[in-house]
């Protein structure tokens, strides 16, 4: 019998904070202090830093955890600097779609998908990165709806596709301008609905007009005829449904991106309706919660409207204190405003901003050049290292009550199954009593008092007592009354033949295709888009804990085509550059790339930083950085360091046998 | 607008079970009966979450005017059907398919087996000590599931939650035919060269023990393992946003397995590698 033989690659496992850590410079290393030592000198840098602070809530934690960082950032430290990682995946689903509709939600529920005639999976590559969600596809496509993927790579989700659609990377625009425009031309614009329930249909058409099925196929290298293909079966459809992930929104243009997908929605009238709908879907357990409890920049709990003076005077009146009727700095600001100044304290709960932000060398500098910069976490991570004060705190989902919401708008109970270790305390206890030391005495006797909080305050929250949630498995927002259910869909107002009771017209959104900001040339040829893989995540903090059969660590992929032009096989280690940075990294060979096309992921950060490649391109609207997309080049290394083994493209996804990579 | 889900109105139809009358929906199965009237029928092959296989025949009832048994678990409930859950030929079946399994198969971790060989008097030893099926040791090849086909009573639960009724990955089948039958992955290699994607679903709905988590399976060699000493606690994944309920089942303060609630309209009981056995971060403490 086979042993099981631990890998080479197996990354750094990291072991839980038992004790608070502080120091007093950073040249020094850390030391054990006692929480009311550490709390104390939190509170000290903290309070030092009013007017130039910003929090880091954290996007896996409760929404009751949520809750009350948003609250410490605008009541505590009277700033509405707080933003979560959101900022780095979905911030520009949530603009495009509230852009549209007025609510940043996806539009349906999981069990819709399972009843539709068409669906498109765009820039997603679910299969991976969303298995149980893609579960519901496969129950749709087996009771015969037809699936579209539309991704650069040819995934394991577009294994289950009717047609593949392998645009070039950052030609989403055009690909979508150019289905609208069959869709017009075709005669197949649901012309009932784009007059009752749309704005701005006339000059959508003059935008699109150019973008003729062979421009688009000159621009996305998809055939003309997949593409018609494609327009023509989501416009005949009775019910589609439109799903994306990050290849949408990781873009200098995510926000725009979006926007372009939702006109498709608009024309044909497949949103509001059961089984027609948009599903962004979310990269993290609560990250769709994170930001309906107010833990973004622009908005209070409840996706309430900071800027609506009736919403602040609510919440000035619950919370006895003023707010600011403007807009605070969204994540990607916040790392500016490092650069300059003007943010000199930090708080940062669960994130991990030193590894999982674009151009990692740039954010780990001005993480450093803070005055004060506290890290709550499970883990001593990389930005941890950086601290003042370390706090251990608890594991959202397995040791504390509360709630998470999920990519369908479910929120769902979060109950504590095991002890914490050592001295790690509740998030919320933490933040209390950093609240108690700088003059706000806040008391919770539970997580469900802060729910109850909430509720009071965030109609959309109303009717979803912990009881109710319990009895229904979960209630998906909006819930305002507790004596009843809404439709598992949104916006099914557009469809109502009122005026009145069908509400503010969705507008088209007038966007323009512009081209990912690395541009490749002679020095970098290569487009390097990045993503996830099965067994591993994010940053690997998580995911390094277990003990992974599919692992093979990082490397960077390439096509047979490519890997023969350069002379490298698999398992040999190359160089990776980008006009930012470089890493060393062994090369992997995927039948799914095709020449010009490199993938990596950064769920081995210590290993590779992939994030060194990647560039700092922001989306204007909603802060997200361009991880899609950058240009590098590959050098093979002078001296055969590597294992001398052919490659073997016809099995891309297996560790050939007896092969250790590096 | 209220809309709670209440499905298609289904209309009640009339039948007698064990002499008294009961009522069950349209589509029901003798066996939702039967549990809706609290009759213990036994089942093995039978999930909830997959179309029944009618593969074990340890659930069957007598049906009047039916020349066979019937398998309870997929026989659909008919308007004045008359069936009878306990008759002496419907015990002598189940008496007889316990003895076959027992003696072919280590039911040792099956729940309820036990007492179902007891209260139906079954007799596995009257074949002789060389009726076991299968003799070989279980397959420990990766760090997260074993695989003991000297458990496995050929249900195809797994191979139908590999396939097409969930994952969808097709990673196991039934390789051979009559008494060589056996569940394998391709060539019968080890999980390592399969197309397994370690989601576990197959483990969820094992009803033997014949796929236990390694977790499970080192602390019952140990003889640690104590199911009386857990407790189980339902909460959702940290990973991605899909938001799949868990089932923590916690010993000691170590999570030792993961399951997902059956009736969650999210998960349907399955979830994927990360979920199911992603888990360990949390408790690497020291």
């Amino acid at each position: 019998m086979k042993s099981t033989r631990k890998r080479d690659r197996s990354p750094k496992t990291y072991t839980r904070l038992t004790h608070p850590l502080v120091r007093d410079s950073r040249d020094e290393p850390f030391r054990r202090a006692t929480w009311e030592e550490a709390l104390d000198r939190a509170a000290r840098g903290l309070g030092a830093a009013r007017g130039a602070f910003g929090m880091f809530s954290c996007a896996r934690a409760t929404n009751e955890m949520n809750y009350v960082a948003q609250k410490f950032a605008r009541v505590v430290m009277g700033t509405h600097n707080v933003d979560s990682c959101n900022r780095t995946c979905h911030a520009p689903s949530v603009a495009g779609l509230s852009a549209a509709f007025g609510s940043g939600g996806g539009t349906s529920s999981y069990e819709e998908i399972e009843h539709t005639d068409l669906i498109v999976m765009w820039g997603s590559n679910a299969r991976f990165a969303h298995p149980i969600f893609f579960q519901h596809v496969l129950k749709g496509i087996h009771n015969g709806a037809r699936m579209y993927a539309v991704d650069p790579r040819r995934t394991s989700t577009a294994e289950w596709a009717e047609s593949w659609l392998g645009l070039n990377v950052g030609t989403d625009i055009p690909m979508a301008h150019a289905i609208g425009r069959e869709i017009i031309h075709a005669g197949l614009v649901n012309e009932a609905f784009v007059r009752r329930a749309t704005t701005g249909f006339e000059e959508y058409r003059e935008l699109v007009e150019p973008w003729t099925l062979s421009l688009a196929e000159k621009v996305t290298g998809v055939p003309a005829a997949a593409i018609r293909e494609l327009a023509h079966a989501y416009a005949r459809a009775e019910r589609a449904q439109l799903c994306w992930t990050l290849g949408i929104t990781e873009h200098h243009n995510g926000t725009d991106n979006v926007r372009a997908l939702v006109n498709l929605s608009l024309l044909t009238g497949h949103v509001g309706r059961y089984g027609a709908g948009l599903q962004p879907l979310r990269g993290q357990n609560n990250v769709q919660g994170g930001g309906d409890m107010g833990a973004i920049p622009n908005r209070l709990p409840g996706f309430q409207d900071i800027l609506d003076p009736a919403v602040r005077l609510k919440f000035e009146s619950a919370w006895g204190t003023a707010l600011q009727p403007r807009h605070g700095m969204t994540l990607t600001e916040m790392f500016e405003a490092m650069e300059d100044g003007s943010l000199r304290a930090v708080y940062c709960i669960g994130e991990n901003p030193a590894q999982s932000e674009a151009d990692s060398g740039q954010a780990v500098r001005r993480l450093s050049g803070l005055d004060f910069l506290v890290v709550q976490d499970i883990f001593l991570t990389k930005t941890a290292e950086l601290a003042d004060v370390v706090l251990p705190a608890t594991a959202g989902w397995a040791e504390t009550d509360g709630t998470t919401t999920n990519s369908e708008r479910r929120v769902q109970r979060v109950r504590r199954a095991v002890a914490p270790p050592g001295e790690a305390r509740e998030d919320i206890d933490i933040l209390c009593d950093l609240a108690a030391r700088l003059g706000h005495d806040w008391k919770y006797a539970d997580a469900e008092a802060v729910w109850n909080e909430l509720r009071s305050l965030s109609p959309d929250h109303h009717g979803m007592t912990y009881g109710r949630l319990e009895e229904h498995q979960g209630i998906q927002w909006p819930c305002p009354s507790i004596d009843s259910l809404e439709p598992p869909y949104l916006h099914g107002r557009l469809w109502e033949a009122d005026a009145q009771r069908r509400g503010r017209p969705a507008p088209f959104g007038i966007v323009q295709h512009d081209p990912p900001v690395d541009l490749t040339d002679e020095e970098y040829p290569i487009r390097l888009t990045t993503g996830r893989r099965l067994d591993s995540y994010n940053t690997g903090v998580q995911s390094s804990g277990y003990s992974s059969p599919l692992r093979r660590g990082e490397s960077v992929e390439l096509c047979p085509e490519d890997a023969e032009h350069y002379g490298v096989v698999v398992g040999e280690e190359v160089r990776v550059t980008s006009r930012r940075g470089s890493v060393l990294a062994p090369v992997w060979v995927d039948t799914a790339l095709r020449p010009g096309l490199a993938f990596m992921t950064f769920h081995f950060p210590d290993e590779v930083d992939t994030n060194k490649l990647t560039i700092e391109a922001n989306c204007p609207i909603a802060g997200t950085a361009e991880f899609k997309a950058s240009a590098i080049r590959i050098e093979k290394l002078p001296a055969p360091g590597h294992v001398n083994r052919p490659a073997h493209p016809s099995r891309p996804t297996h560790v050939p046998h007896g092969t250790q990579v590096r | 607008m209220t809309v709670t889900p209440l499905g298609i109105p289904r209309r009640l139809l009339e039948f007698t079970l064990d002499g008294e009358p009961v009522r069950a929906p349209e589509g029901a199965t003798i066996l939702d009966a039967c549990r809706a009237a609290g009759k213990d029928v036994p089942t093995l092959c039978e999930g909830d979450t997959l179309t029944p296989k009618n593969a074990c025949r340890v659930c069957v009832v007598e049906v009047e005017g039916a020349r066979t048994l019937v398998p309870a678990c997929s026989r659909k409930a008919e308007p004045g059907m008359e069936v009878r859950t306990g008759t002496e030929r419907a015990r002598h079946a189940r008496k007889v398919v316990l003895e076959l399994l027992a003696s072919s198969v280590d039911l040792s971790t099956t729940p309820r087996a036990a007492e179902w060989i007891k209260e139906y008097e079954a007799k596995p030893d009257r074949f002789g000590p060389d009726a076991a099926r299968v003799d070989e040791e279980p397959r420990v090849d990766n760090d997260l599931y074993v695989r003991d086909y000297g458990k496995c009573i050929l249900c195809y639960k797994c191979v139908d939650a590999c396939g097409d009724q969930w994952q969808n990955s097709f990673a196991i089948s039934v390789a051979g035919r009559g008494f060589d039958a056996r569940i394998a992955v391709e060539h019968d290699g080890p999980l390592t060269e399969s197309a397994c994607v370690y989601c576990g679903n197959c483990v969820e709905v094992c009803p033997t023990g014949a796929l236990s988590f390694k977790s499970e399976f080192d602390m019952r060699a140990a003889g640690t393992w104590n199911e009386s000493a857990q407790t189980r606690t339902t909460t959702v994944c940290a990973y991605c946003g899909v938001g799949c309920n868990l089932t923590l089942h916690v010993q000691d303060n170590e999570i030792v397995k993961v399951s997902s609630p059956h009736d969650n309209p999210v998960t349907h009981g399955n979830l994927c590698i990360k979920g199911r056995f992603g888990y360990q971060h949390v408790q690497n403490r020291d």
